[in-house]
């Protein structure tokens, strides 16, 4: 598998500023000071073992969760520092793929889609609605489950649905969090594919939490691993990668050897 | 506090209201139907003997009437929504929790409190009274069928015998009864669903106390109601 290699990022600027944050749960530390930047147009992989705190971190970027300590900015705003109208509305800007893809189970595939457009794009007609579902379901290839429950759905679907309604609002930045747990490998292959889709097509800056390395590199531009609650090696894939520490050896090993 | 800001502060979520409404009134009239009309039905049984060692049976009519209104409608009508549709509620917003699709309206914009919370109060505490009316019409129709199973008296009769006994203050109370137990019902299995603890085991903890919980406060209310209703005579 060929390392990624594109082009059109802007190191200049910067979409995401994660600096110095701690955040703990009871007497659980999970991130403790930890600096990140998410640059114009890069995938970000963040790796890490289970429960280190890759999905906290986008949480906190999504103001989700608060930071115990240091500042999060996102395009250029203080989000711990945001009332719950500006964070609505910086959320608009940021689409966020769930591990279980929490699709709404009472709702069909085009209802999951029309929730956040009928409510952020009130202005739209019924045939413009209509239209924008059916162009994001096309483009990530499921217009023939429009009309489906998310119940009926595999798991590589109920991503792809998952990612479909981030995109209606045509977020600026888009956090996957572990996008291919759970799938088989070829369906794995199919959600990378549509990582890069997604980057490339709609312009996305992108932070995707996994710990498959098959994912990390195929569509992580840089990646940044998650190691005792910080950020201990962050730079492309094969430099992580190129060490002996004990850490992070096993982890490569485990995912191209075992 | 949050729900009275929330409630009057637009977007409207008035299609969510509609189909809450739905769900929790429409969807529980066959319950609600078996359990009034059997509630009046035995309640006069029971009753009769009572009257007949005073040859006072032609007072059933208006001994169900008052106790239907005043007291079994919204009572029944909250203990059996405390049961189905607190549960209902509880188990469905816990569940919400548990798979993120709470922090999924969170992100993409909408105010799930709003959405989920508001709106659910809100249709409980409209559809409750309309049950009750409905629990105290079908009570009344059971009261009536059980009477003539032994006495002979036309509808008619009936009708006019038990619109006589009660008073406007009557359904006054029945109406403020089922508005607090609506409400009630409302904010506790939502607050319990809502907040509810993650994992499998929190929607079961969550559906358990919804209706624990609301059973529990409509009791100490109806209790307090009473109290009240006495002192303003």
């Amino acid at each position: 598998m060929e390392e990624k290699n594109y082009k059109d990022i802007n190191y200049n600027e910067v979409i995401v500023h994660v600096n110095d944050v701690s955040k703990s749960f009871g007497d659980l530390t999970v991130l403790q000071n930890v600096d990140l930047k998410l640059y114009q147009g890069e995938n970000l992989v963040v790796l890490g073992r289970s429960g280190t705190g890759k999905s906290v971190l986008i949480k906190l970027i999504s103001g989700l969760l608060k930071p115990d300590s240091g500042d999060i900015h996102v395009l250029g705003e203080k989000v711990n520092s945001l009332n719950d109208k500006e964070l609505r509305e910086l959320r608009l800007k940021i689409g966020f793929s769930f591990q279980n893809s929490a699709l709404y189970d009472s709702m069909t595939v085009r209802e999951n889609l029309e929730f956040p457009l009928v409510r952020n794009k009130r202005n739209l007609t019924r045939a413009e609605i209509n239209k924008e579902v059916e162009d994001v379901l096309d483009g990530v290839g499921l217009l023939r489950t429009i009309n489906q429950m998310p119940s009926e759905l595999s798991g590589g679907q109920r991503k792809r649905i998952g990612i479909a309604r981030t995109l209606i609002l045509r977020p600026d930045i888009m956090m996957y969090d572990e996008p291919t747990a759970g799938l088989d490998p070829l369906t794995c292959l199919d959600i990378n594919s549509l990582i890069n889709e997604v980057q490339e097509r709609y312009k996305t800056s992108s932070i995707i939490i996994t710990h498959d390395l098959a994912c990390a590199k195929m569509v992580g531009d840089r990646v940044a691993m998650l190691l005792d609650g910080k950020f201990e090696r962050v730079g492309k894939f094969a430099e992580i990668f190129d060490t002996e520490d004990q850490r992070v050896k096993p982890f490569y090993d485990y995912n191209f050897i075992v | 506090m949050r729900f009275f800001r929330e409630v009057f502060s637009p977007p409207f979520e008035i299609k969510e209201i509609i189909r809450q409404c739905y769900e929790i009134g429409w969807k529980s009239f066959p319950l609600i139907s078996l359990t009034g009309f059997i509630v009046g039905f035995v309640f006069t049984k029971q009753s009769r003997p009572s009257l007949e060692e005073f040859g006072a049976t032609s007072w059933l009519p208006a001994l169900i009437s008052i106790a239907i209104v005043r007291a079994l409608a919204p009572l029944v009508t909250a203990l059996i929504a405390s049961g189905k549709v607190g549960s209902q509620i509880g188990a469905e917003l816990s569940s919400m929790n548990v798979t993120e699709q709470i922090d999924a309206m969170e992100v993409s914009g909408t105010n799930p409190f709003k959405f989920l919370i508001v709106s659910r109060i809100i249709a409980t505490t409209f559809m409750i009274p309309v049950l009750c009316f409905y629990v105290a019409g079908i009570g009344l129709a059971g009261g009536y069928l059980s009477i003539i199973s032994k006495d002979q008296l036309s509808v008619l009769s009936y009708i006019t015998q038990v619109f006589e006994a009660i008073a406007p203050k009557d359904i006054f109370a029945m109406v403020f009864r089922s508005v607090a137990f609506g409400f009630t019902i409302g904010f506790v299995s939502t607050y319990v669903g809502y907040y509810s603890s993650k994992g499998t085991e929190g929607v079961g903890k969550a559906a358990n106390s919804a209706v624990v919980a609301s059973m529990f406060i409509v009791f100490i209310e109806e209790l307090l109601i009473v109290q009240i209703l006495a002192l303003l005579g």
